[in-house]
């Protein structure tokens, strides 16, 4: 079996990951309403511009995701020199359980926990909530990656830097971050990737004022099949892959 | 040193008391409490929001749920094994072949989600084309149901089980296959002899990844499943939005995340390094 059937198999493995996403980019573009190919067409892109509710949902999620990531990743990266000087247990062991808890039961406790506070707190539900939880979630992913890099860091050039008269804090900005940069830049492109796609979480979480462009899209798609929504998606895969592609670039080197 | 060191985990630390810690300990007290008159939570602490999964509505929804999540892991294995296998053995390539299982899952689980609607629905791409060629004449029912769930959690999770398998059969060592067939076995025995079986650290692994995220999905079932699909993620996102019985909802939610932890720690004691 495995000399022709195996590659035959493989080609349909992969058009079963990829060709969905593919009809749903080329029929972005069909100038008709219905899934029947009548021309190329950029009308559901005008409509995008024009669509008040998704321009301000993609702000939102903008803002959300640019504000979750410096967060998370100044954190997450300072985090993982830390734990790299010497393990916590307690800290690794909330890490790997803020990655392996069904997202569902992340969103509700947290929405639980935020209701608790503001019997204390004259807060309300917002954007600040939704940032707050994003950083929470995408933390974890930080530290991983950037972990991963200093497992290669020779710490002789940290006490080399310190033995020529650094303190400990310039050997560590001098020496250390430069060589993390790419690991950095890398963890922070993957935590904008999951801030900007999560739904469940910013669902239970956000308030009025804080639709992100996900909980649109998943209210469009409830409703209904529009080729706006084909177009919305094309634009986010795009740019999502896009972004994957660089940060596993970064990581690689 | 230590000081820097305490400094640098404490932004951290604060994060994960806040966002973790914190939250999951008021589901545990909320989980323990009477249902208040207008949503929120009262005394008296009570048990009863567990001992209503024995109740036989919430009982076909865990058993619902479990069934439908055995069942997307089962075919994530039978599809990845032959993809891993093909990734491991392809020398130069591997990378590639590698991110073009990954690459998709990086790219938003909502709208890829959405792409099977697109394709399934009764006016989808699927319907149109086979009432175009006049090989059907009504619409089949091809969304809405356990079948398109499950197709769409095998869509989105199986780079967790071919990644877990390619690492396993990446580090096999090739002269035990070979050993296997100049002593005369069949391709389709070696494979069912020797490789499988030393490739089961990756298979427990892979199966664990991808059960336990079936197991509380819920956006999946709640868009490909429609009304008629609840599992426990749906019964959770439901107690604490439109039914507001928050209580019961903390206890469904801490359920399902006692059998996740329960899984990945069972695995754990193994000497699984992967999870």
């Amino acid at each position: 079996m495995n000399k022709r059937l195996l590659p035959l198999y493989v080609v349909a493995a992969y058009a079963f990951l990829h060709v969905p996403l593919l009809i749903l980019a080329v029929f972005s573009f069909n100038a008709s309403k219905f899934t029947v190919w009548e021309g190329f067409s950029l009308h559901w892109y005008a409509a995008l511009a024009q669509d008040r509710d998704l321009i301000d949902a993609a702000a939102n999620s903008l803002i959300i995701a640019v504000v979750a990531t410096a967060l998370a990743t100044v954190c997450g990266t300072l985090a993982a020199y830390a734990l790299w000087k010497r393990a916590s247990g307690w800290i690794s062991g909330s890490l790997y359980l803020s990655l392996v808890t069904p997202e569902i039961v992340t969103g509700v406790s947290l929405l639980a926990f935020f209701q608790w506070t503001f019997r204390f707190l004259n807060l309300r539900l917002g954007m600040h909530t939704v940032i707050l939880a994003h950083v929470g979630f995408s933390l974890a992913y930080v530290v991983v990656v950037v972990l991963a890099r200093l497992r290669t860091f020779d710490p002789a050039l940290e006490e080399a830097a310190m033995d020529l008269g650094a303190t400990e804090f310039t050997a560590f900005r001098a020496v250390t971050v430069p060589y993390l940069a790419p690991a950095v830049a890398a963890a922070a492109m993957l935590a904008f990737t999951v801030s900007i796609d999560d739904y469940v979480i910013t669902s239970l979480v956000a308030g009025v004022d804080s639709q992100t462009l996900p909980m649109v899209i998943y209210a469009l798609a409830r409703r209904g099949v529009s080729p706006m929504l084909n177009a919305v998606s094309t634009i986010i895969v795009a740019g999502l892959g896009a972004l994957v592609l660089l940060s596993e670039r970064l990581r690689a080197k | 040193m230590r000081r820097l060191r305490r400094l640098f985990l404490a932004p951290a630390a604060a994060l994960l008391a806040v966002t973790l810690a914190a939250p999951l300990v008021i589901v545990c007290l909320y989980s323990l409490m009477t249902r208040g008159a207008y949503g929120g939570v009262e005394r008296p602490f009570t048990l009863e929001n567990y001992t209503r999964f024995w109740d036989p509505l919430y009982g076909a929804i865990l058993l619902r749920s479990s069934w439908i999540a055995a069942v997307a892991t089962l075919l994530c294995l039978a599809l990845a094994f032959p993809l891993a296998l093909f990734i491991a053995r392809s020398g130069q390539k591997k990378n590639l072949y590698l991110s073009l299982v990954i690459l998709p899952f990086w790219t938003s689980f909502l709208i890829r989600t959405y792409a099977w609607m697109f394709l399934l629905r009764d006016t989808g791409l699927i319907n149109t084309l086979l009432q175009s060629m006049g090989l059907i004449h009504e619409p089949l029912p091809l969304l809405y149901n356990n079948g398109a769930v499950i197709l769409g959690l095998v869509y989105g999770f199986l780079p967790f089980m071919v990644l877990p398998l390619y690492a396993t059969l990446e580090r096999m060592d090739p002269s035990l296959a070979e050993a296997s067939s100049d002593l005369g076995a069949r391709p389709l025995q070696t494979l069912w002899r020797v490789t499988l079986p030393l490739c089961a650290p990756g298979i427990r692994a892979g199966s664990i990844l991808v059960f336990v995220p079936c197991l509380g999905t819920y956006l999946t079932s709640d868009l490909l499943g429609g009304s008629k699909t609840i599992l426990i993620g749906n019964l959770v996102q439901n107690q604490f939005t439109t039914a507001r019985d928050w209580p019961f909802g903390a206890a469904a939610s801490l359920a399902l995340m006692a059998v996740a932890m329960v899984l990945l720690l069972a695995a754990r004691r193994q000497g699984e390094e992967m999870l």
